[in-house]
């Protein structure tokens, strides 16, 4: 019994369990005791994440590795620190967002802790074959979040969701088997992008990122989600991968290329789209590609941005989705075309928008400010002028569609006519958190700094750095205004690479069927034809009247007989005599 | 435009201005050759705006499409 209870004790040591143990129940409560535990929860995750040790926890024997699930270090307790903090802001977000639509989507807050906790699962895994259970778990976490938004465009979207990630986990699957089969060991070691093995391991992590050339799934689903369902979505699959690259591929120069590629399709992207929540997807590839590039880059400093704009970046995107996500809710519309105004009458929502864009675009005091500038600076530091103009292009850019157009197009600009208020109470909360949190470490970096894998080296406020940052946006606003004619709201779609999958492929599959079917249709008319001509020809020669079927009399049966027998006769003498 | 809109517009042209004037009177310890021109982040930020949303504009031409585009493929039917 007391080995029972300190096994049991000894397993909830592990945040993921505890959250995973929330899942639980919260699929079974109702009403109070359910939002009890919603909150309980994920503060109980985030509490025990601050006691992680360094180093192994758990090493389980399985059968010839030595697997290590739980183990820790500051950047798996950094990265677990913001997950807890997305499921506990979500988690009430939702309870906000779901208040008043009863059992409608009670699978979503389940769902999304079970995702989340596998997020802090992967954060926590010292070895390759844990990383993987986790990392699966999450895709099936995630799928059922979307699901629970419960439309059929949602249930679509979340079909082709869960396939681009399942094919992510057959390649990292197949990755760590040749892992294995190289090295004999599971242990998560940083690798090199240099066997076949290794390469299916880095492919399998980019999919998770967002990379080039399935960065479609992101705009693709998450925007389909319900309004609390995308909080979660943009928090953990991408913040994972970059978790994993960040332990597994430190310093491959490619994703110095992946990465800028990234940013920059995130903001044309970003600039062409209208679908407020579709921006922020597309704005999710565009700021996973500066700690791509950071993780590229290598060096401590680009490895401390990484880490530290990851952490910045799940809580102003976050607050942004949760300010879309209130103006969704409260108006019933998502595209830019037929918002506009909204200052007047949601002012709590439009002062969190206001933040979260300014965090997103660093601006002085807010969490971007004092994270984004360390990948730059780490550009700077290692003489990489072109990857340094980039990121700085890239980061006025980001200003440009997130600071300066989401909040033109839904808060000011053009008056909508709309009247909404401000959401539920349980939402206004979750916003004012999330809002905190965005200023916090802009005010007192050193708290997150101290955070950081490495020991860090970097002043972000010097007059020097805040002059030219502020020069860049304000810049950057000024070409908003300048281009606006350019940049109106119209209600198309961009393609991308999911045209490939979503109508090539299925169009070539309509296609390929269509020809099937004449073929089939051909085999079947010949098939008949010839079956008809040989049953004819049956009915000719062995029918009632057939030639072969007739009865015939002894006596010329007989004398064939003997016209035979007679020519054998006769051929049988002329042998004999030498003739033939 | 309402006097408070023209307030606004007012505040941004002095907070642009002001951003480039105060230069000469920072340090700004130069890493590249090319920082060291004069408002170089102010130029660049413009320009780089700018230059990104044509090349939006450009993607734009060749890939949008009416929102309705998969939707017309009857499996994406609401």
């Amino acid at each position: 019994m007391s080995k029972t209870v300190a096994t049991v004790s000894e397993l909830l040591r592990h945040p993921s369990l505890v959250l995973l143990v929330g899942a639980a129940l919260l699929a079974v409560l109702r009403g109070r005791a359910r939002a009890s535990v919603a909150v309980i929860a994920p503060a109980a995750a985030l509490g025990l994440v601050q006691w992680v040790p360094d180093g192994p926890v758990w090493t389980v024997g399985f059968l010839d590795y030595a697997l290590m699930p739980f183990a820790g270090d500051a950047l798996g307790r950094l990265f677990a620190t913001v997950f807890s903090i997305a499921a506990l802001a979500g988690g009430v977000f939702a309870l906000g967002a779901q208040a008043g639509q009863q059992g409608k989507h009670s699978l979503e807050l389940p769902a999304a802790y079970v995702y989340a906790a596998s997020a802090i699962g992967v954060a926590f895994a010292a070895d390759l074959l844990t990383v993987f259970i986790f990392w699966e778990l999450m895709a099936i976490g995630s799928t059922l979040v979307l699901w629970s938004a419960a439309t059929p465009a949602s249930y679509r979207a979340s079909m082709r969701y869960a396939m681009v990630h399942l094919l992510g986990g057959v390649l990292l699957l197949a990755g760590i088997a040749g892992h294995i089969a190289q090295t004999g060991d599971l242990t998560f070691t940083a690798m090199q992008a240099d066997s076949v093995a290794h390469w299916l391991i880095l492919l399998g992590f980019l999919i998770n990122a967002g990379a080039p050339p399935l960065s479609a799934w992101v705009s693709d689903a998450y925007p389909e989600a319900s309004v609390s369902g995308m909080v979660f979505l943009s928090a953990f699959t991408t913040k994972t991968a970059v978790l994993v690259l960040w332990r597994g591929f430190a310093g491959t120069e490619l994703l110095i290329g992946v990465g800028l590629f990234m940013v920059l399709y995130g903001i044309v992207y970003a600039l062409l789209e209208n679908d407020m929540r579709r921006v922020f997807a597309y704005s999710i590839v565009n700021q996973v590609g500066f700690m791509v590039v950071g993780i590229g880059i290598g060096t401590e400093m680009a490895l401390n941005g990484a880490a530290a704009h990851a952490f910045a970046h799940i809580i102003y995107k976050a607050l942004l989705l949760m300010s879309a996500g209130s103006v969704l809710l409260m108006t019933g519309r998502r595209s830019y075309a037929q918002l506009g105004g909204l200052y007047r009458t949601m002012p709590l929502t439009t002062v969190c928008a206001a933040v979260g864009a300014l965090a997103i675009s660093a601006f002085p005091l807010t969490s971007g400010f004092i994270s984004k500038s360390m990948v730059t600076q780490s550009a700077i530091d290692e003489h990489l002028l072109w990857v340094w103009l980039l990121l700085t292009a890239a980061s006025a850019g980001t200003f440009l569609y997130a600071g300066v157009r989401f909040l033109w197009f839904v808060f000011f600009g053009q008056d909508s006519g709309l009247r909404p208020k401000d959401p539920p109470w349980l939402m206004r909360v979750a916003m004012l958190l999330m809002a905190l949190l965005c200023v916090a470490p802009g005010l007192w970096p050193q708290w997150l700094y101290a955070r950081l894998p490495f020991a860090v080296d970097y002043v972000p406020y010097t007059s020097a750095h805040v002059l030219t940052q502020l020069q860049l946006l304000l810049f950057a606003a000024l070409a908003f205004f300048w281009t606006l004619p350019l940049l109106k709201r119209t209600s198309t779609i961009t393609l991308d690479a999911d045209w490939l999958y979503r109508r090539a492929l299925s169009r070539l599959a309509m296609g390929a069927d269509q020809m099937f079917g004449r073929l089939r249709l051909r085999t079947q008319q010949a098939w008949s034809g010839g079956t008809a001509w040989l049953l004819a020809m049956t009915e000719r020669y062995h029918g009632m009247e057939g030639r072969f079927s007739l009865t015939w009399p002894i006596r010329s049966m007989a004398l064939w007989v003997l016209v035979l027998l007679f020519t054998y006769l006769t051929l049988y003498f002329l042998r004999r005599a030498g003739y033939v | 435009m309402t006097q408070q809109a023209l307030n606004l517009w007012v505040a941004f042209a002095l907070a642009l201005a002001a951003s480039v004037i105060a230069e000469p009177w920072v340090s700004l310890h130069p890493h590249f050759a090319i920082e060291s021109v004069f408002s170089f982040y102010a130029l660049f930020g413009l320009a780089s705006c700018v230059l990104m949303v044509l090349v939006a504009k450009w993607v734009g031409l060749l890939l949008a499409r009416p929102d309705t585009y998969y939707e017309q493929d009857g499996g994406d039917r609401e």
